[in-house]
């Protein structure tokens, strides 16, 4: 099994493609994220009024990871995320959400979050930094990642499995929420990730 | 009294006329004050929903006005022939523009498959829904439209008065007495 490692990543915003590291290591294996079977989770939480949330998720993304169970400190992962295809269940919020006043995400429709390190703290859990690039600016954030499971799926495929979370602070990212209010400051994001092996 | 004749107007189009002009106008200026309310102002739910409601009221009277004008004589245009040709592009696309707006309108709202409530009395429901970036780019097309109407409405007053003053015709006096007026 694989002890600990993930990746994935985050942000109100991204999650991505991309290659990893495929050949820093003889062991390491390349994944990429089951997009297409929608395996995959990027969701949001932030507060409302100080009295309940806002839950929401991005539904299009796409990403790679690579991770050797042997070496989690190899394990990478880069993810690119779809801005305008933010989720809160509600059209005229999601409209809010996207225009200038928040993610403008016609100026940025894409978010990106690209690893620049794992360190594994163990039990198959461990920390996995990287640049998140959201609403044109890119700051490194630092995602708690778990691994959840992984081996022979019944298709004929092999697949892990992990799950992170990280707090963004929005004005890290020249995102105005001081109108609704300082306890929406921050966003929860909550990852699900299933690769499949390559 | 009733029907349009190539004198002048009948009640039905006089009442719709003033009726979408009243709703065009308090509609432009409610969503231009609405769009900038803060998120913890009074009005913040509450502008949007009467927007909505007088939105689509006006978009189920437009289209009875479309049935009613299409169905009737029109009265014989104003000016010369270059005039009278502006005038009927400018009328044909004061009704393009005014659906434009509202079914932009209804698509911003119901971009994920949400109904619009009319005064919380019923719901018009959302028949097209899940398109690419539905909400914001209805937005836009809904912006650009109410101002395009706005400023060929304004267009369509100043040419009323010219005909009504300059030209010495009944043009405003028809649109305001069922059947036409004496003066010609």
């Amino acid at each position: 099994m694989f002890s600990k490692s993930l990746l994935k990543t985050v942000t109100g915003a991204a999650l991505g493609a991309a290659v990893l590291l495929p050949m820093a290591q003889a062991n390491a294996a390349d994944y990429k994220i089951d997009s297409e079977g929608q395996h995959a989770f990027i969701e949001f939480k932030i507060s409302h009024l100080g009295y309940s949330y806002v839950l929401g998720s991005f539904e299009d993304f796409t990403g790679t990871f690579s991770y050797d169970a042997d070496a989690p400190e190899e394990a990478s992962a880069n993810v690119e995320i779809d801005v305008n295809s933010l989720d809160s269940h509600h059209a005229e919020r999601d409209k809010h959400i996207l225009s200038d006043d928040f993610l403008d995400a016609s100026q940025y429709p894409t978010a990106t979050f690209e690893s620049t390190g794992f360190e594994s703290t163990g039990d198959g859990e461990g920390e996995l930094t990287g640049d998140l690039t959201l609403h044109g600016q890119t700051q490194s954030i630092t995602i708690d990642v778990e691994h959840i499971g992984g081996g022979d799926d019944p298709w004929g495929d092999y697949r892990d499995g992990f799950e992170g979370e990280t707090t963004l602070t929005l004005s890290d990212f020249g995102i105005d929420t001081s109108k609704l209010g300082p306890m929406a400051s921050t966003v929860d994001m909550y990852l699900v990730v299933e690769g499949i092996r390559q | 009294m009733w029907r349009n004749s190539v004198h002048g107007w009948g009640l039905p189009s006089i009442l719709l006329h003033w009726l979408s002009a009243v709703l065009v106008v308090s509609l432009f200026v409610l969503g231009w004050w609405m769009t900038g309310l803060g998120y913890y102002d009074r009005w913040y739910q509450l502008a949007p929903w009467w927007h909505k409601s007088l939105g689509l009221a006006l978009l189920g009277l437009t289209l009875l006005r479309l049935a009613w004008r299409l169905s009737q004589p029109t009265p014989e245009a104003h000016g010369v022939s270059w005039e009278r040709m502006l005038a009927h592009a400018g009328h044909g696309l004061l009704y393009v523009l005014l659906l434009t707006v509202m079914i932009s309108g209804y698509l911003i709202s119901t971009a994920e498959g949400q109904g619009i409530s009319v005064f919380g009395a019923f719901e018009v429901p959302a028949l097209l829904s899940g398109l690419p970036r539905q909400a914001t780019l209805a937005g836009e097309v809904h912006w650009y439209a109410a101002w395009a109407l706005i400023v060929l409405a304004v267009g369509h007053t100043l040419a009323a008065i010219k005909h009504h003053i300059l030209d010495r015709r009944d043009t405003l006096r028809r649109m305001w007495w069922p059947g036409g007026s004496r003066r010609q």
